[in-house]
């Protein structure tokens, strides 16, 4: 079967000379989570970028490969046609519309929609947030951390994705709550078939809740494979678990040998 | 007591003209952060077209001053694609530089089309005066008054229900975020400029009915966007009305009550310009950024 989603040897290039993906290539099925692992830098955001077609306004570009979803090439496309194909990035950082209220920015979501069906969709994003019901009225600037990424992924829902692309859910927030919000991200992967591109810090986290898992590094893709396989992965348990051989924490000792096997992962 | 009360109401009249201009400003300025030094010239532009259609081409006032309005807001569209819009990017100094630029231009092309020599106007507002809270008012000054309520109510509900209006304060909060649910920024910029521009000329429109000419000095009226809006906080709606109002009011008491050779009344504003950004340089209602604790 044709996947979602394929990223073919795409290469993105910032100002006319930063380099940032180096020929990457992932595929993304339809109706799975899948995750996309890597150290800061190593160009995870830059990659959903790539596909949201958000790189115009931070001067970036694809220059090679090619992106397509649907069978549809898409990295020539701009922003707001992509979000109507049904591709939906939250973005890294909850970024919700401060001075507006909780059920204002859910509208803000719905723009491509339209106000038809608001009122359905609005409950349902309710029924997975209830906490956001209860403040719908409050202007956002002012919800707690865990709110305000409930309302960033609430207003993707809004918008009724086929793709949603999560950017560091669990940037700054309390374990509890990520946990909280992990849950929530696979109840809608399963009640709805959504499908999730998830990129992560937390590596145990997202491996726990992905099909399949990409790991990148300096602009392209070095190890992928199913999460229980890559957690086998020696690599993978020192680099992204911090765990050594025998599954105990590693010494700060051991650390040392990082940057020179890293050399040797990319 | 008469002289107070008819001041107090031709100030209310005033600034709700001083209002809607700044109003404009406010959302091109929240919108695009762009800070527009030819709001002037979108009042002459307004108060010229109303101008040709009334009195030169002799059509019905409201019909004449539709298609003003309607004509000002396909110029300020223009002007926002094909002036401001190469400019995203660069620095605000630039842009600012730009619409310095433009206002100089707008206003040597109305030279090039009207001439420069004032002109005597249609007054189809209402001239007689009636007598409100024992002060005689013209009653023009209450249908400015109206008119620009009017519009900020329009406004309001255009802002607060209707998807571009939520779309236009999303931009204004956070572009990228904006963009990243599929709202197009150009065409909020778009609108942004036409709604600037229909307030202007709409405020232009008014002003030349109660001076009953039109003339350069209209445009002067779009200096005092600037008070108004540094009273108001830049970046707020609400500021620009109250900002207005207040800006009024003072133009009218400092107009009325000092003795008329220190000509106050023009200078006041400036000198409340000058005490704000002393004391509170977002003004009244600008936005600090929204802290969590």
């Amino acid at each position: 079967m044709q996947p979602m989603l394929a990223l073919n040897n795409v290469e993105v290039i910032y100002n006319d000379v930063v380099l940032v993906l180096k020929g990457l290539s992932l595929t993304v099925p339809e109706g799975r989570i899948v995750a996309l692992l890597g150290s800061n830098g190593a160009g995870k955001s830059t990659t959903l970028k790539a596909i949201s077609g958000l790189l115009k306004p931070e001067n970036g570009e694809v220059t090679d490969g090619e992106i397509r979803f649907l069978g549809q090439p898409i990295h020539k496309k701009d922003a707001a046609e992509i979000v109507r194909m049904g591709i939906f990035q939250v973005l890294e950082g909850r970024r919700v519309f401060e001075h507006l209220t909780v059920e204002e920015n859910l509208r803000a979501g719905a723009y491509t929609s339209g106000w038809k069906g608001f009122d359905e969709k609005l409950e349902m994003v309710y029924s997975y947030f209830p906490r956001l019901k209860e403040r719908r009225r409050q202007v956002s600037g002012f919800l707690s951390g865990g709110e305000q990424q409930m309302l960033a992924i609430g207003r993707a829902l809004m918008a009724h994705p086929k793709l949603i692309m999560l950017d560091e859910p669990s940037l700054g927030l309390a374990p509890l709550l990520v946990e909280e919000i992990f849950q929530i991200i696979r109840q809608i992967n399963q009640d709805r078939g959504v499908t999730i591109l998830l990129v992560e810090q937390n590596a145990r986290l997202a491996l726990e809740s992905a099909d399949y898992a990409y790991i990148m590094e300096n602009g392209r893709i070095v190890l992928e494979g199913l999460p229980a396989d890559l957690k086998d992965n020696p690599d993978v348990r020192e680099f992204y678990l911090g765990l050594n051989e025998v599954g105990r924490r590693k010494s700060y000792r051991e650390v040392k040998t990082y940057k020179r096997r890293k050399r040797w992962l990319s | 007591m008469e002289k107070f009360i008819q001041l107090t109401l031709s100030g209310i009249a005033n600034g709700a003209i001083f209002a809607l201009v700044a109003l404009g400003f406010v959302l091109i300025y929240k919108s695009s952060d762009v800070i527009n030094f030819a709001q002037g010239e979108l009042l002459l532009i307004g108060a010229y077209l109303t101008y040709t259609t009334v009195e030169m081409i002799g059509l019905w006032w409201p019909i004449g001053v539709v298609i003003a309005v309607v004509l000002a807001a396909i110029i300020g569209v223009l002007v926002e694609q094909l002036v401001l819009r190469p400019l995203i990017g660069e620095p605000t100094i630039s842009v600012i530089m730009v619409t310095i630029g433009l206002s100089l231009l707008l206003r040597a092309i109305i030279g090039g089309i009207w001439g420069v020599t004032p002109r005597t106007a249609p007054q189809f507002l209402p001239r007689d005066t009636i007598t409100l809270f024992g002060a005689n008012v013209g009653v023009d000054r209450l249908w400015a008054f109206a008119l620009a309520l009017t519009l900020f109510v329009l406004l309001t509900l255009f802002f607060r229900y209707s998807r571009e209006g939520i779309a236009m304060r999303a931009v204004a909060d956070d572009q990228q975020a904006a963009l990243s649910m599929g709202i197009s920024v150009k065409r909020v910029w778009a609108i942004a400029w036409a709604i600037a521009a229909v307030t202007a000329s709409v405020g232009g429109i008014l002003l030349m009915s109660i001076f009953g000419g039109v003339s350069g000095q209209i445009a002067r009226v779009g200096l005092l966007v600037f008070p108004v809006v540094i009273l108001g906080g830049l970046d707020s709606i609400p500021g620009a009305i109250v900002g207005g109002l207040i800006i009024g009011l003072l133009q009218s008491f400092a107009g009325g009550y000092l003795p008329p050779e220190l000509g106050m009344g023009e200078v006041a504003p400036f000198i409340v310009l000058l005490l704000i950004l002393l004391v509170r340089p977002y003004g009244l209602f600008g936005q600090r950024i929204i802290e969590r604790v």
